[in-house]
């Protein structure tokens, strides 16, 4: 009998994603674990492995189609001896525990992290439904309008309706172009919240410059960053922190570490905020609309540039790893992050973030947080300053300094304070990480 | 000229279903109004359409039912057809419904206008002079309204011409001394199926002679195929691509020659001919080509308000084009008059339009049939459902008909619906309403049909196009 082979979820709350690629065609065969098509969601490529063996007999979902639903099918599966060409349609009865593409990258640290994903649901924000104006207020729409609208990547609050009172309907986003902006687009919405986020064409003439589309991943930072800094009370709290001691513990570290092994400062940085977290649990909070998730675990995200956007990897328990652990999983992270490979669950769920733009000579910055986290580091330039001492010498030191955007709904400016005293602990006094 | 009793807003000439309700929204709009009318209130739809059709249908269904008494629990009948009591009672409806028009006109304050118009060059819009009638006389008005509508095409060619003796148009179908033999039909659109529906029903021999490859021949294929189906069943003899090269009268009867599918002729005399092959506009002696409305064949050219480019004239209805029917006219008639009364309707548009054909089973449909959504570009989603599945039609004694879903794949857009069988020519306003208010497959599948009734049909349908569908 054909075997369907199904649109995999990516992660429990995914509904569809883009089918970004082929591997195989009509006639290939495949075995088990062979890579047959890659799938995209709005952060990550993934691999779609078979499960059985046998020979592709038809593909329903051409590559490069969007919104394709989780479980619809989107190939069949001619076991040994079966007729190629008789095959037209999915195989009727589907069953559900054979027919699931297994998709291949499971998190590395998985195996020691039983059900970090699920365990923290409210990781993911749901999507504003398509009725919403950007600026919060309602935009009437017929509900084949919005399901265009959506398929088009369409905002409807940019789009002037002819329906009845104003409706937008069918025609209206049909012959919508995107980044078009209705008339009053130029005025400030009158409940004075956000500006419809378009260039009027009256003061940016069209030529004067180039629109990129959004894709997923520009979406959804835009969508975030905005609900973050736009929702949560912000406050930031910096200090300076000798790293003398660090550079030498990093220095005699990376000499005695068999070949491969290269610890960085931020290795050290990820460690000795994972301790901080587990010395303060206070800050290792998130803040819901059912009370304050105060987290068992020290799930540390990194910010981590890639070209078109920003993700944040997580290493996770980063309490309970060695300097050696989180160097080699930091580096596997970021490698696979810039090839936009990750899987959801190793971008998700983390408690805490870093942010660390030291490497251009930053001296100092405030992040915006990353909801549901508490709170977000940013590490500035470690650099030579001068230093008056406590017998009122001035030396050179090695200081960095480090600022700590809090959500001010879940954690207090003494928390704060507190952690980044026990933070700054044992960053000036490595050896205690080790305790 | 300067008669003030002569001078109004508006003259819509033709009183119709577009002429009347145009004329009653004007008025509703503040605009003093006229309407003319050369024979009697309500045209076509009302004395020589719709309705009384409607009536006649109404008897045949009677008829059916009697004949089927015995399958209710019911004592056997048979029926006996009184043609001439049949006939008073459709013109008894059309009557009642004609006094309501005059009704109306009188509590809209309409001026009643007895006659036939002819347009004359004028300013701001052209003269309307009417002669023949008790209201003759030149009037004036800011705005003319044509909507004339249309009649029964005759093809002299091929001998196509209603004679009123034996050689039938609708006008003289609706009014028959008796129920000849032997009947002719030639054409299978709505109007030559329901008079071939009526007469097979009350005993007439019927034939049926479709130029096309399929009967109803604008209806998705599967619901031409369906009915098709059902119509021999009742014993009545349709001919697809065949065309009736002449008629022949004789002493008591009509022969026509019709070329066959395979090229031979063949000779079906009758007792009556039915000539129901298409519509022409009511155009000729209107004045309207004088003062410089274009004209497409027999069809006054106009915008989505009914404009026709000459100052202060307009056209409505069925002299605009197709398709002919009567909530056509209607729906173009208000747009246009609401224009000029500076409000601002949507401009009107033709395809969100239901058809409906009281044979029986009947046939209503909207949007694109199948093949025709196909051949736009559209991936669809098809849903089906069959009357035997649902227990209000069971009940009823009609398990033959489907109600058939046609739906946009990508983005859920209910692009058609077709139906054939008991009732489905009210229950399609369902979907014509989903359509306009654009509702995707998801709302109709959220909304709780009543049980037991019909129109679960529909739902069902609609589940059916997502491999949901309860009761199949």
């Amino acid at each position: 009998m054909p075997i369907n082979i199904t649109m995999p979820a990516l992660s429990p709350t995914m509904e569809e994603g883009t089918l970004a690629k082929w591997l195989v065609k009509p006639g290939d065969a495949v075995g088990p674990g062979d890579v047959i098509a890659e799938i995209e969601t709005d952060k990550a490529t993934m691999e779609v492995e078979a499960v059985d063996e046998g020979r592709i007999a038809k593909i329903f979902v051409d590559e490069g189609s969007e919104g394709v639903k989780v479980n619809s099918v989107i190939a069949v599966l001619a076991e040994e001896g079966e007729d190629l060409d008789a095959i037209e349609a999915p195989a009727a009865a589907p069953a559900p525990t054979k027919v699931e593409a297994k998709v291949e990258a499971e998190a590395p640290a998985a195996a020691n992290t039983p059900a970090a994903p699920a365990a923290t649901p409210v990781t993911q924000t749901p999507s504003a439904p398509a009725a919403a104006a950007s600026n919060g207020s309602r935009v009437f729409a017929s509900p084949l309008a919005k399901r265009i609208a959506a398929e088009k990547g369409l905002d409807l609050s940019t789009i002037q309706g002819t329906g009845p009172r104003g409706r937008i309907v069918k025609a209206d986003v049909i012959n919508a172009k995107p980044g078009a902006s209705k008339a009053t687009a130029s005025a400030a919405s009158p409940d004075g919240l956000i500006m419809p986020q378009v260039l009027d064409d009256r003061v940016y003439a069209p030529d004067s410059y180039e629109l990129k589309p959004l894709d997923g991943m520009s979406k959804t930072v835009a969508r975030r960053l905005t609900e973050s800094f736009m929702q949560i009370p912000h406050f930031p709290l910096n200090v300076d922190i000798k790293l003398d001691k660090l550079l030498s513990a990093r220095k005699a570290i990376n000499e005695a570490a068999p070949e491969g092994v290269k610890i960085s400062v931020n290795d050290f940085l990820i460690k000795a905020s994972a301790m901080a977290l587990m010395a303060e649990p206070d800050c290792n909070a998130s803040y819901t609309d059912n009370g304050f998730a105060y987290h068992n675990s020290a799930h540390i995200s990194v910010a981590v540039a890639i070209d078109g956007g920003l993700i944040t990897p997580v290493i996770r328990d980063a309490q309970t790893k060695g300097l050696a652990q989180i160097s080699a999983e930091m580096k596997d992270l970021a490698k696979r992050a810039r090839e936009r490979k990750l899987a959801p669950q190793e971008y998700m769920g983390g408690t805490f973030s870093i942010s660390n733009l030291g490497m251009f000579g930053i001296k100092s910055f405030a992040s915006i947080i990353n909801p549901p986290e508490g709170m977000i580091m940013s590490v500035g330039a470690g650099e030579k300053r001068p230093v008056v001492g406590s017998d009122g010498q001035l030396t050179a030191a090695n200081i960095m300094t480090v600022t700590l955007t809090c959500d001010h709904r879940v954690i207090g400016g003494a928390e704060g304070a507190k952690w980044l005293q026990a933070f700054k602990k044992y960053v000036e006094a490595p050896e205690s990480m080790l305790l | 000229m300067a008669d003030a009793k002569n001078q109004f807003d508006l003259i819509v000439v033709g009183s119709g279903p577009g002429g009347y309700a145009t004329a009653i929204r004007g008025a509703q709009l503040g605009m003093k109004t006229a309407i003319v009318e050369r024979d009697k209130l309500g045209g076509i739809c009302l004395n020589w359409g719709c309705i009384p059709t409607k009536a006649l249908l109404r008897t045949s269904e009677v008829f059916h039912l009697m004949e089927n008494a015995e399958a209710f629990g019911l004592g056997k009948v048979k029926p006996v057809a009184h043609i001439e009591k049949i006939v008073e009672r459709s013109r008894g409806v059309s009557k009642q419904m004609e006094n309501g028009i005059g009704f109306l006109m009188k509590k809209h304050k309409i001026t009643v206008i007895q006659g036939t118009a002819k347009l004359q060059a004028g300013k701001p819009a052209p003269k309307v002079v009417v002669t023949g009638g008790a209201g003759e006389g030149t009037y004036t008005a800011k705005h003319v309204i044509m909507a004339t509508g249309a009649r029964a095409r005759a093809i002299p060619q091929a001998g196509l011409v209603p004679d009123g003796d034996r050689i039938w148009s609708y006008r003289e179908a609706l009014v028959p001394n008796e129920v000849p033999k032997k009947l002719l039909v030639i054409g299978s659109g709505a109007i030559g199926i329901e008079f071939a529906s009526f007469y097979n029903t009350l005993g007439s021999e019927t034939t049926v002679i479709e130029a096309l490859d399929r009967i109803l021949p604008v209806e998705d294929a599967e619901i031409s195929g369906f009915v098709d189906k059902q119509l021999s069943k009742q014993g009545m003899n349709l001919i697809k691509s065949a065309q009736v090269q002449n008629l022949t009268k004789g002493k008591n009867n009509v022969t026509a020659e019709v070329k066959l599918k395979d090229g031979k002729v063949e000779k079906i005399t009758a007792d009556v001919v039915i000539v129901a092959v298409g519509i022409v506009g009511n155009f000729e002696d209107t004045g309207l080509a004088e003062v410089g409305a274009k004209i497409d064949r027999t069809h006054v050219t106009v915008d989505g308000f009914g404009r026709t480019g000459v100052p202060g004239l307009y056209a409505i209805g069925d002299l605009t084009g197709p398709p002919w029917l009567a909530h056509k006219a209607t729906h173009e008639g208000i747009v246009c008059v609401e224009k000029i009364a500076g409000q601002n309707p949507h401009e009107f548009k033709t395809d969100n339009i239901a058809g409906c054909t009281y044979c029986h089973p009947q046939v209503a449909s909207v949007g694109l049939t199948e093949a025709a959504a196909k051949e736009k570009g559209h991936k669809v989603k098809v849903g089906r459902f069959p009357f035997i599945g649902n227990g209000k039609a069971v009940a009823l004694g009609e398990p033959e008909g489907i109600i058939k879903t046609v739906f946009d794949e990508k983005t859920g857009e209910l692009l058609g619906a077709h139906m054939a069988g008991a009732e489905v020519t009210e229950l399609i306003q369902g979907f014509v309403i989903a359509r306009q208010g654009e509702l995707t497959e998801a709302e109709i599948m959220e909304t709780i049909f009543p049980h037991p009734t019909l129109s679960e049909m529909m739902h069902e349908s609609t589940l059916d196009a997502y491999d949901r569908a309860i009761h199949i």
